[in-house]
C-alpha cells in the first residue's frame, strides 16, 4: 500500500479531505488512460501507414489517369485514416467495451426481444459456400443456398400456419410495406381500391409510416385500457373504404387480443384484410398460429423471434407470410422445389407487386434463423415461448406495488408500467432507465407504447434467469426508494458510465455529423 | 434446451410468486379453439454437431471452388481477418440500436466514423448511418428528392442496376410518381440528348449509376448541368464504391447513395448488404434513416448520440420521412473496420489492382477474333463483352474449368443478346483470367466446327 501510494501520480487533494473523496479523486485522475479516451480513427492517423499488404500484381499495371482520363481520375481520398492493423484492432476493441450487449447482461428492451444470439448461428452463417455464393451464380451451383431459403420458408409457414411466404424484405418495416402493397394490389385487381388503413393507437410507429408510404391514409383507432381493439369502435370505423386493419398481437402492452376471431370476421365481412404485425410472435410460437386467427398477411422479425443478432441496429430480416388469397402478389422471385428435388427461382408471376429489395433478401439472417429453429425443435420453441411469458409475468407480479401498472390485463411476453407515481417526484421513465444502467442493466423501452403515460416497457425474454430477474427487481425497487429519498440523485444518473448524460438538444441544434480535419472544422 | 437458463425449480418458484397454478393460465386470453393442438412439423431438436453437419452439407452444394467473374451489384473482395475478429465482439453484435447513448458509445462512435468515411469517399457533406442495401437506398434517395422538390416525375437511366429500378418502381408507383427510363448510347453511357428532351418542370430527380450497370463511368458533371438547369436533383447511385478511390467523386450531384457491400461484407447470396446515402447539407432534414451526431456530456467530454430523430417513424408516425426503423449497423461497422484497415493508401492500391486486372482481362478477351467489347467509355472493374457465339454455350464451357464467366445481360436487356457483364476483382488471378481466355478460344473453335454458327446471330 505504501509503495503503491509513492508511485501514484501527484494528487491535487487539499489536506483534510475525507478519505472517500481522496479515493474518488484518485480514481478520476487515473482516467485519462487512452483506453477510456479512444480518439476517432481519423485522429489516430499518421501518413504512410496501412493495415493491409498486397501480393505483387500478376498482370501489367495500368495508370488510373491513363485509362480513366485526367478529368475522371482521383489522386487521393482526403482525410482518410492511415493506421496499422494493431491500431485498428485496439481502436475497435476499445470501442466495443463501451457497449452493452445481450452477452453483457439482461437487456429487457420491450418490443425488441433481446434474446440470446446463439454462437452456432454465427458459425454456420460464415461457412464458405453459404457466405460466398454470388446471387447471380447459376441455380445449379447454388442449390445449398436455395435449399436453406426453402427450408427456412417451410418452417416459418409451419409455425405461422400461413400458406406462402417471402423472405425478401430486409426488416420489419419493409415487410409491413410489402404486405400492405400486396393488399393494395389485390384490391386494385378486384376493382375495389380503398383509401384507408386502420391502426390502433397502441401500434409501433412503423405501422402508420409504412401504410402512408404504401399510399394509404391512416385512421388511428383508440384502443381500450388493455391496448386491445374495442369492437364497438371497430364496428364504426370499419367502413367499405378501409383496405385493412393492422394489428399487433399480442399487442404492445403484451396482451393477447382475445376477440381476434370476431375482429377478423368483421374486417372480412366489410371486404377488408387483416394484417398482423408479428413483432411479438415470440409469445406465440408453438402455442397458437396466426393463420387460425383469420390473419391474411403478417410479418415476422427474424431478429426478434428467431434469435438473429440485432447488431447495434441491423441487419434485420422481415419475412412476410400470406394466405392463398394474397399469394399471387408476393414479391419476385419466389423459391420453388421441382419434383426432382432441385430448387429454382420463379420470376414468372405477372400479378406480383414486384421487387422490394435487390436479390433475395438478407440470406445470412435466414441461415441463422433456421439454425435456431433446428436447435430448438418444436418442443424447444414452445418451451421458449412459455419461459418468455413466465419471466414477464414474474416481473409483472414482482414489480406491481413498486410501479403503477400500465394495464390491468394479464400480459404475455412483456409487461408495461407507468411512471405516474415517480413523475410526481419529478422523475420520469427515462430517468429511471438511466439509473438502471448504474445497477448494471440495460434499460427497458421508455415512453412506449404511447397510450401509457410515461411507459416502462419491460421484456425480459426467455434468456433471463431467475437470478438475474431477482437482481433486476431489486434494482427497480431500490430506484423506487431513491426516487422517494433523493430524486436529484436519480435525475443525474448514470453515475458509473464512461460519459455522463449526453446533450441531445445540442446535437440536434447544431448537427455535427462527421469529423473534419482541424484546418476545416 | 441449452439456450434456456431456468431450471424446473426456478420455473416453479417463479410461477408460485405469480400466484398462478400453471403456466397455461398465462395463455388464458387465447381462446381454446385458437390454441395449437398437435406438434408442428419442424426439424430438431438438434445438437451443435448435427446443425453444423446440416449446413456443411448445404455449403457443399455451392459454387465454392469456382472462380467467379460475377459482379453486377455484389462484389467478391478479400476481407482481412481482422474484420471478422472485431465484428465477432459480442458487445457489438448483440447490442440493439443505440438509444441509450451512455452504454452504446462504441456503436455510436463507429457509426460517426462510418458517416465520415462515406462522405469523404463521395464528396458529399452529410451521410446517414446506413440503409438496407443499394436498391432501397436508391429508392429512399428518390423519395427524398420528391419531398425536396415537391415535383412528381423521375428520370432513371436504363444503365442503373435493373433490380434497383424494379425496387424503385414497386415503391414510388404508390405515390403517383411518373417513372421514365432513359436510353443509353453506343458508349454504354446515358444518352445525353434523351436526357435533355425528357427533362421538364415536373422533373424531381434524375437517377444515374456510376460506374453504371455495364461497368462504365457516367459523365456526371455534364449530366448535373442539364439536371440543375431544370431545377431537378441529380442522384448518383454507386454499386461499386471501391471505384471512388481512383475515380473523381460526383460532387456535382445532390445525393450520392448506393451499396457498400464491397467494403468488408461477404457476397453471402445477396445479403445482408449495406446501403448508404450521402447528400448536400441543405437536404439534411429530408434525409431518411438514422443519423449519429457529436455532442458533449455534462462534464464537457465528447460523446455521440442518435440525432434529428424527429424525422423518424417512432416519433412522427404517419408523417415520418421514411418508414425505416433498422439500418444495417453491423454491416456499416464491417465497412468502417475494413476502410480503417485499408486506409488512404491501401484503398487506392486495391482500386488500382482491380483496375489493372479488369483491364488486362478486357484486353485479352477483346484480342480473341470476333469478341467485341461494345462499350468504349472508361470502366473500373467491370466491362461488357460479346462473344461471336451463343453465350450460354460459352458459360457452360467456362463452368467445365470451374469459372463462372459473368452475367448474361439478355436477362435484363433483351436487345443485348449474348452480351456478358464480366467483373474482375483483385481476387481473380492472372491464371484464372488466362484460363477464361482459353475457354473462349475453345468455344470459338468448337462452334466454328459445328453447323450452328449461322444460327447464333447476335443482336445489338
Amino acid at each position: 500500500m505504501t509503495l503503491g501510494r509513492s508511485l501514484w501520480p501527484p494528487c491535487r487533494n487539499p489536506p483534510g479531505l475525507p478519505e472517500r473523496e481522496i479515493m474518488e479523486n484518485r480514481i478520476r485522475e487515473a482516467r485519462p488512460h487512452v483506453n477510456r479516451n479512444e480518439k476517432l480513427i481519423f485522429e489516430r492517423s499518421t501518413p504512410g501507414k496501412s493495415g493491409v499488404d498486397f501480393a505483387p500484381l500478376d498482370v501489367p499495371p495500368v495508370s488510373p489517369e491513363e485509362v480513366l482520363g485526367p478529368e475522371l481520375s482521383r489522386s487521393e481520398v482526403e482525410g482518410f485514416p492511415e493506421v496499422s492493423e494493431l491500431e485498428v484492432i485496439r481502436h475497435f476493441t476499445r470501442l466495443s467495451t463501451w457497449n452493452y450487449g445481450v452477452d453483457t447482461g439482461l437487456y429487457p428492451l420491450g418490443s425488441c426481444t433481446m434474446k440470446y444470439n446463439p454462437r452456432i448461428n454465427e458459425e454456420v452463417a460464415r461457412l464458405e459456400g453459404l457466405a460466398t455464393d454470388h446471387p447471380y451464380a447459376p441455380e445449379a451451383l447454388v442449390q445449398g443456398c436455395l435449399g436453406v431459403l426453402h427450408e427456412t420458408a417451410r418452417c416459418l409457414k409451419e409455425i405461422t400456419g400461413m400458406d406462402a411466404i417471402t423472405l425478401q424484405p430486409a426488416a420489419g418495416a419493409q415487410a409491413e410495406l410489402a404486405g400492405i402493397l400486396m393488399i393494395r394490389a389485390c384490391l386494385a385487381e378486384r376493382g375495389d381500391p380503398r383509401r384507408h388503413i386502420l391502426i390502433p393507437d397502441s401500434a409501433h410507429g412503423t405501422n402508420p409510416a409504412s401504410a402512408t408510404i404504401a399510399g394509404y391514409e391512416v385512421r388511428n383507432i383508440k384502443s381500450d385500457e388493455c391496448g386491445c381493439i374495442d369492437l364497438a369502435n371497430l364496428e364504426h370505423a370499419m367502413t367499405e373504404d378501409v383496405a385493412a386493419l393492422m394489428l399487433t398481437n399480442p399487442n404492445t402492452l403484451g396482451i393477447f387480443e382475445s376477440k381476434i376471431r370476431e375482429i377478423s370476421d368483421l374486417v372480412h365481412a366489410r371486404g377488408g384484410f387483416m394484417y398482423m404485425d408479428g413483432a411479438n410472435m415470440n409469445a406465440l410460437v408453438g402455442v397458437a398460429r396466426p393463420a387460425d386467427f383469420g390473419v391474411d398477411v403478417m410479418h415476422l422479425n427474424l431478429h426478434k423471434t428467431f434469435s438473429t443478432p440485432h447488431g447495434g441496429g441491423g441487419p434485420g430480416s422481415g419475412p412476410v407470410a400470406v394466405k392463398n388469397v394474397l399469394e399471387p402478389y408476393l414479391p419476385l422471385p419466389i423459391i420453388e422445389q421441382a419434383p426432382d428435388g432441385g430448387f429454382g427461382l420463379n420470376y414468372d408471376r405477372p400479378r406480383s407487386i414486384g421487387r422490394v429489395r435487390a436479390f433475395y433478401g438478407n440470406f445470412g439472417m435466414a441461415v441463422r434463423a433456421l439454425a435456431y429453429i433446428q436447435a430448438n425443435g418444436f418442443e424447444g420453441l414452445r418451451q421458449t415461448a412459455r419461459d418468455a411469458v413466465l419471466n414477464a409475468n414474474y416481473l409483472n407480479s414482482s414489480l406491481t406495488g413498486l410501479y403503477e401498472l400500465g394495464s390491468c390485463c394479464p400480459p404475455m411476453h412483456e409487461c408495461v408500467f407507468s411512471d405516474r407515481r415517480q413523475a410526481a417526484r419529478g422523475v420520469r421513465t427515462g430517468d429511471i432507465a438511466k439509473r438502471l444502467i448504474d445497477y448494471g442493466f440495460h434499460p427497458y423501452t421508455t415512453a412506449f407504447p404511447l397510450i401509457v403515460p410515461g411507459a416502462l416497457m419491460i421484456e425480459p425474454t426467455e434468456s433471463a434467469s431467475k437470478e438475474e430477474l431477482d437482481a433486476f427487481i431489486h434494482a427497480l425497487a431500490s430506484i423506487a426508494q431513491e426516487v422517494e429519498e433523493d430524486p436529484e440523485f436519480v435525475l443525474q444518473a448514470p453515475h458509473t458510465t464512461r460519459v455522463t448524460r449526453l446533450d441531445e438538444a445540442a446535437a440536434a441544434r447544431r448537427p455535427v455529423l462527421r469529423w473534419k480535419p482541424s484546418h476545416q472544422a | 434446451m441449452r439456450y434456456l437458463p431456468n431450471s424446473d425449480s426456478d420455473r416453479a418458484a417463479m410461477l408460485k410468486a405469480t400466484g398462478r397454478s400453471s403456466v397455461e393460465e398465462f395463455f388464458d386470453r387465447i381462446p381454446e379453439e385458437l390454441r395449437l393442438q398437435g406438434p408442428l412439423n419442424l426439424p430438431g431438436p438438434l445438437s451443435e454437431p448435427e446443425i453444423l453437419e446440416y449446413f456443411r452439407q448445404a455449403a457443399q452444394r455451392s459454387a465454392a471452388g469456382y472462380v467467379s467473374l460475377l459482379g453486377a451489384g455484389a462484389y467478391t473482395h478479400y476481407v482481412p481477418v481482422a474484420v471478422n475478429a472485431l465484428l465477432s465482439r459480442s458487445e457489438f453484435f448483440t447490442a440493439y440500436t443505440p438509444y441509450q447513448a451512455e452504454i452504446a458509445q462504441g456503436t455510436l462512435q463507429a457509426m460517426f466514423e462510418f458517416q465520415t468515411l462515406m462522405t469523404q469517399l463521395t464528396g458529399m457533406e452529410v451521410g446517414n448511418a446506413s440503409l438496407y442495401d443499394g436498391s432501397t437506398a436508391t429508392t429512399e434517395a428518390v423519395l427524398m428528392a420528391l419531398r425536396v422538390t415537391r415535383r412528381n416525375r423521375v428520370l432513371v437511366a436504363r444503365t442503373v442496376h435493373p433490380e434497383y429500378y424494379q425496387v424503385l418502381n414497386t415503391f414510388v408507383r404508390q405515390q403517383g410518381t411518373e417513372l421514365v427510363q432513359l436510353p443509353y448510347e453506343e458508349s454504354g453511357q446515358l444518352d445525353l440528348s434523351s436526357l435533355e428532351t425528357a427533362l421538364n418542370a415536373a422533373t424531381a430527380a434524375v437517377v444515374v449509376q456510376s460506374p453504371n450497370f455495364f461497368g462504365v463511368l457516367e459523365r456526371t458533371a455534364q449530366i448535373a448541368e442539364a439536371v440543375h438547369r431544370s431545377g431537378a436533383l441529380l442522384i448518383v447511385t454507386i454499386a461499386e464504391p471501391l471505384s471512388l478511390a481512383v475515380v473523381k467523386p460526383p460532387t456535382e450531384a445532390d445525393i450520392v447513395c448506393g451499396e457498400a457491400q464491397s467494403f468488408g461484407v461477404k457476397v453471402a447470396f445477396g445479403g445482408p448488404y449495406l446501403g448508404f446515402l450521402t447528400a448536400k447539407e441543405k437536404f439534411l432534414r429530408q434525409m431518411p434513416g438514422r443519423l449519429v451526431g457529436q455532442t458533449v456530456d455534462k462534464e464537457g467530454r465528447r460523446g455521440f448520440v442518435l440525432t434529428l430523430a424527429t424525422r423518424e417513424q417512432h416519433i412522427r408516425r404517419e408523417k415520418a420521412t421514411s418508414n425505416i426503423c433498422t439500418n444495417q449497423s453491423l454491416c456499416a461497422l464491417a465497412a468502417t473496420i475494413y476502410l480503417s484497415l485499408l486506409g488512404k493508401n491501401g484503398l487506392k492500391r486495391l482500386a488500382e489492382l482491380n483496375l489493372a486486372k479488369a483491364h488486362y482481362a478486357a484486353r485479352q478477351l477483346a484480342a480473341i477474333p470476333g469478341v467485341i467489347a461494345p462499350f468504349r467509355a472508361p470502366h473500373f472493374n467491370e466491362f461488357v463483352v460479346r462473344p461471336p457465339f451463343d453465350a450460354h454455350e460459352l458459360l457452360a464451357e467456362l463452368r467445365k474449368v470451374k469459372i463462372i464467366g459473368g452475367l448474361n445481360l439478355e436477362r435484363f436487356y433483351p436487345e443485348l443478346r449474348s452480351h456478358l457483364l464480366v467483373c474482375v476483382t483483385e481476387t481473380v488471378s492472372r491464371e484464372a483470367i488466362d484460363r477464361t481466355v482459353e475457354a473462349y478460344r475453345r468455344t470459338a473453335e468448337s462452334v466454328a466446327g459445328s453447323d450452328e454458327l449461322t444460327g447464333c446471330k447476335t443482336a445489338v
